[in-house]
């Protein structure tokens, strides 16, 4: 039988694909025989990236999403798709009342306002095919759990899920689905790269998760499904992946 | 840098317990309201007001406020 699974023959463009997560979905789909197209700002760690992709047909956009003008740039340059994945972002942690203009701007244009906007132009140059599946990297942050510290990351997840709402009707007619993941905790190099907590503190809070933290693979192998045709009835979910921890 | 300012700025990231008695000498886990919370917010005091990045780690091993003001007016000076 044909594997649902396979995305072969399926163009996929990942944001974000440097690094931890978006990398490791675009290292995952590509074993999983798509056509991968990943853009990320840094040329060197995209190129590991891409170096590291098995398989024939892949292309590398490097561009700044907060910038218009490589966002448009990556449209006009990017072929017609069947899968979107958005995972570039950021994250902060501040307590509430340490919260200002700039950080929550810079954290909100990275999270939120730059991966829609992309897709908006996307959708608007018809680079999307029927059927296409777009995959948002959410956050049980903000959406179904609320950590000290997480204000503005967990915003900008959450202003995510409630836009998901609505694309998901709106490309319905086209058999375009929505969905996102929300990821608990995930050992990447943007967390080992946070200071704010010592290594005691995250032992701790590693034992807060029934199933320990999540790996890249983990949130890469559940993008995987979405983006596959064994996902086609399917849409407008966040596929909560936290080894138990919000349902304590 | 200034210890007594540095003492008071400290002192303001708590907001239930009495913290007039307060010394760069205070031991300032040792107390009710401590908390991870606190830590964030110290943390964030440091960044706002200083413009150095205090680690989670550099409170873990600190027990004075002086400790903390050490630590910081080394990175504030390297």
């Amino acid at each position: 039988m044909n594997n649902p699974f396979s995305l072969k023959g399926k163009n996929i463009l990942v944001t974000g694909a440097s690094s931890g997560i978006g990398k490791a979905i675009a290292i995952t789909a590509a074993a999983m025989d798509a056509q991968l197209h990943i853009t990320a700002r840094n040329e060197q760690r995209l190129n590991e990236t891409y170096n590291s992709l098995t398989g024939p047909g892949h292309t590398t956009h490097i561009a700044d999403l907060n910038i218009d003008a490589e966002t448009e740039a990556l449209v006009t340059s990017v072929s017609k798709l069947d899968g979107v994945v958005l995972s570039s972002g950021i994250i902060k942690t501040l307590p509430f009342k340490f919260i200002n203009e700039g950080e929550l701007n810079a954290i909100m244009q990275t999270n939120f306002t730059s991966p829609v906007l992309l897709l908006s132009k996307l959708i608007k140059s018809k680079k999307l095919n029927s059927g296409c599946s777009i995959v948002f990297i959410s956050s049980i942050g903000g959406n179904f759990v609320g950590a000290k510290g997480n204000a503005m990351y967990s915003a900008s997840k959450g202003a995510i899920n409630a836009i998901q709402k609505v694309l998901t009707l709106e490309l319905a007619p086209q058999k375009i689905r929505v969905n996102n993941v929300a990821p608990g905790m995930v050992k990447t190099e943007m967390w080992e790269n946070s200071t704010t907590f010592s290594a005691e503190q995250i032992e701790e809070d590693a034992k807060r998760y029934p199933l320990g933290y999540g790996e890249t693979s983990d949130v890469a192998n559940a993008v995987v499904y979405l983006l596959s045709d064994a996902s086609k009835w399917v849409t407008g979910i966040s596929l909560v992946l936290d080894g138990g921890f919000s349902v304590q | 840098m200034n210890i007594e300012k540095f003492v008071r700025e400290f002192a303001d990231q708590y907001d239930d317990i009495s913290t007039e008695n307060f010394t760069a000498e205070t031991k300032f886990k040792e107390n009710d309201e401590w908390s991870s919370m606190t830590a964030l917010s110290v943390i964030a005091m440091v960044d706002e007001s200083y413009s150095v990045r205090l680690t989670g780690d550099d409170v873990r091993k600190s027990t004075t406020i002086q400790d903390i003001y050490d630590i910081v007016s080394l990175k504030v000076n390297g």
